[in-house]
């Protein structure tokens, strides 16, 4: 009969926590050497061990629209790369509008203006509660597919919305065609207004978080201090506001440029949609799906350092 | 900022026209307003042609399921709508008069069933379906809240089982076994396919999603760093990529045969991303609770687990509830990604109709459709989570 001082082996303070970690260590290895080996076997099967040497191949697809020049010869990594500079430019339009359109919003919540308030809020429920996909093939196969053609072509100052694309600057109608310096396409511009317009959505709420953080004394000694509205805003609220809007806003980011994904809904030529067809033509899995989720970390850690720059900046400096 | 009582007039002038600006501002709005819902009601009862949507209910409601077996979803439907009505008089208790929010309920549930099923133009036989069952959830409703009350503590306890019980009855009903026919997951589809896609990882990733936070929050170096890592893979890469990887490695993964259907593989995706993220809105319910409840329990001689079970998790699920239930709305509404790695979920249907040459240009009101149905469903599961969060309370409850 053991003396009941004696701790029971499961009990035991130093040898439990190694023997929990050890078993699970130990699953965790069995369970991914399992995936690995079936991984490799069926790779080797079926000819597709890992290998880069496909990239160098001529893609031989066309790709609709381009920053990079690009054309069907060119190699894969060529076409991934148009890709990805594609994906990078819809992100940093998308960045900058749905800022300044999720500012707008968010700060609308402390109007003066009734109506104003709740059209906001009606904004950030309407636009939330409906998934982003369903926004973007309304967007490109509602509105901007839909969009005349020629001289019926809805013109603004500096911007032409015609089914041929945006036209910004001062395009001209040549034979019943618009040609102008600045073109944007229908898909570019479905997708940036689908995403500006779901993304300042969740950031009307991040800003709208931010800006109550601010304790009413502040608004108020501000303006007793004689300052109107706008400079209360400007000056005393936003550089206190912005330290909790910040970290926010960095998610919010980060989601955006993995919301961009979705492009290949309507047709745009993104990484994810050129890896697509990289897929279909070569069957090599497993190096398009390490290409894709190495992009998209790389951009998702980009934008985190650059706001983290920013959170350091607008952070509270202590002498 | 103030609440004093005021005239409903002054109060409106305050709100809409206190300075020449925000009457400008008013006004303009109030022209914008009345423009867009013109433009809007012109065209949904005077351009939009609904037959697009009237031709192809069955479709978007079951996708492919085959006509002879489809009883086996109406007799769901049917239970479905029981438990409902039971758990909601259960729940609601003795009073005789209903609340004025399960007045407003069954009246919406009441108008739904008539002018839905009718402006739908469903068959009769299935309009008298739907009225037939909105009736009976409406009656075990009254039923349960006037006599479940009488019923024994014990079988009052027994009553939430049904869930369960309920949703592994629909998944043999729905997929078929124990002698009714096999309807494979290919034939499953629309309103179907995406209820079935979304509730399933909404059930497996929430006990996931404790498990990873409860890791990364470890004293374990491996299991901490092992949910870390697994945490951050997950959030870092957009979910149409992860979706991707399940589709075209998932069966270089697993031996020959026993990699799982299309459907299951996308659901098993859904499921693992969205623990990712239910373990992070766990976490901030975990850090939000002061470190001495741990402690405290922990001191009392509580096990580990028993520690964790009875007094840490209540309460840090309790402070985690929106944000956990924000993840399920998201998760709700991620499905619709099915549609783009080619299964049919509500809008992967929705392209095969507008397919169709016959219906060809009829976006906006399939669309429409769609968006209005999935804004009530993640509005309705918002409001829920409010109003759950309300009760559980312990200090608004201790008002009341």
């Amino acid at each position: 009969m053991p003396s009941p001082a004696v701790t029971p082996w499961w009990r035991n303070r130093r040898l439990m926590p190694w023997l929990v970690q050890g078993i699970t260590g130990l699953v965790v290895l069995v369970v991914v050497a399992f995936l690995v080996g079936n991984l490799v076997r069926n790779l080797t099967n079926a000819g597709l061990l890992l290998s880069w040497s496909w990239l160098h191949n001529p893609a031989g697809f066309d790709l609709s629209e381009t920053l990079l020049p690009y054309n069907a010869a060119l190699p894969y990594w060529r076409a991934l790369l148009a890709g990805l500079v594609n994906t990078l430019r819809v992100v940093a339009a998308g960045l900058v509008g749905a800022t300044v359109l999720g500012t707008l919003i968010g700060v609308s919540a402390f109007s003066s203006n009734g109506l104003l308030r709740r059209l906001g809020r009606a904004y950030v429920e309407l636009i939330r509660n409906i998934p982003l996909l369903l926004q973007l093939v309304f967007w490109y196969f509602v509105v901007f597919l839909a969009l005349p053609g020629g001289e019926q072509a809805i013109q603004l100052p500096g911007l032409v919305l015609a089914k041929s694309g945006l036209y910004l600057g001062r395009p001209e109608l040549v034979n019943g065609v618009w040609q102008g310096q600045l073109r944007l396409t229908v898909e570019f511009g479905a997708l940036l207004t689908g995403l500006v317009i779901y993304t300042a959505a969740f950031i009307a709420e991040v800003v709208r978080g931010g800006v109550a953080s601010v304790p009413a004394g502040q608004w108020e000694a501000a303006r007793s201090l004689g300052l109107t509205p706008l400079q209360t805003l400007q000056r005393i609220v936003l550089p206190q506001a912005l330290r909790v809007i910040v970290p926010g806003l960095n998610s919010q980011y980060i989601s955006l440029a993995k919301n961009s994904s979705l492009a290949v809904a309507c047709g745009y030529t993104d990484l994810y949609s050129v890896a697509e067809t990289t897929l279909n033509q070569t069957g090599r899995a497993v190096e398009v799906v390490l290409i894709l989720l190495g992009s998209y970390l790389v951009i998702d850690l980009l934008i985190s350092a650059v706001m983290n720059g920013v959170n350091a900046w607008v952070q509270i400096k202590e002498r | 900022m103030t609440s004093t009582p005021q005239a409903p007039l002054a109060r409106l002038r305050r709100e809409l026209f206190a300075t020449p600006l925000d009457g400008l501002i008013t006004l303009g709005l109030v022209g914008f307003l009345l423009a867009v819902a013109a433009a809007l009601l012109r065209w949904v009862f005077f351009q939009a042609e609904w037959a697009v949507i009237q031709a192809n209910t069955t479709l978007f409601a079951v996708g492919r399921y085959p006509i002879e077996q489809q009883w086996r979803l109406w007799l769901l439907t049917t239970l479905l709508a029981a438990a409902t009505g039971l758990s909601w008089g259960l729940l609601r208790g003795p009073s005789r008069r209903w609340p004025v929010n399960d007045q407003l309920a069954a009246g919406i549930l009441i108008v739904l069933a008539v002018v839905g099923s009718w402006a739908l133009k469903l068959a009769p036989a299935i309009q008298l379906r739907w009225c037939g069952i909105a009736a009976l959830m409406l009656a075990v409703r009254w039923a349960a809240g006037r006599w479940g009350h009488t019923w024994p503590m014990g079988l009052r306890r027994l009553v939430p089982l049904i869930w369960p019980l309920l949703y592994l009855l629909g998944m043999v009903l729905i997929s078929g076994g124990l002698g009714l026919m096999q309807v494979p997951p290919s034939e499953w589809g629309g309103l179907l396919l995406t209820l079935l896609e979304a509730s399933f990882a909404i059930l497996l990733c929430f006990p996931l999603g404790i498990l990873l936070a409860l890791g990364r929050r470890s004293d374990l170096p491996l299991l901490r760093w092992g949910s870390v890592v697994y945490i951050e893979f997950i959030r870092g890469a957009p979910l149409i990529t992860l979706l991707f990887l399940g589709q075209n490695i998932l069966g270089f993964l697993l031996p020959g045969g026993l990699a799982p259907d299309r459907v299951w593989r996308a659901a098993w995706v859904l499921t693992f991303f969205a623990a990712a993220y239910v373990a992070e809105a766990v976490r901030s319910g975990l850090a939000a609770l002061p470190a001495g409840q741990l402690e405290a329990a922990r001191s009392l001689g509580l096990p580990m687990h028993q520690a964790l079970i009875h007094v840490v998790l209540p309460q840090a699920l309790r402070i985690a509830l929106p944000a956990t239930v924000g993840q399920f709305i998201t998760l709700l509404q991620d499905t619709t990604l099915l549609s783009l790695i080619g299964l049919l979920d509500l809008l992967g249907t929705a392209r095969t109709v507008m397919a169709n040459p016959e219906f060809l240009g009829k976006n906006a009101e399939v669309y429409l459709v769609l968006a209005v149905l999935f804004w009530c469903c993640c509005a309705a599961l918002g409001l829920g989570s409010r109003a759950l969060e309300s009760r559980l309370n312990p200090l608004t409850t201790a008002k009341a």
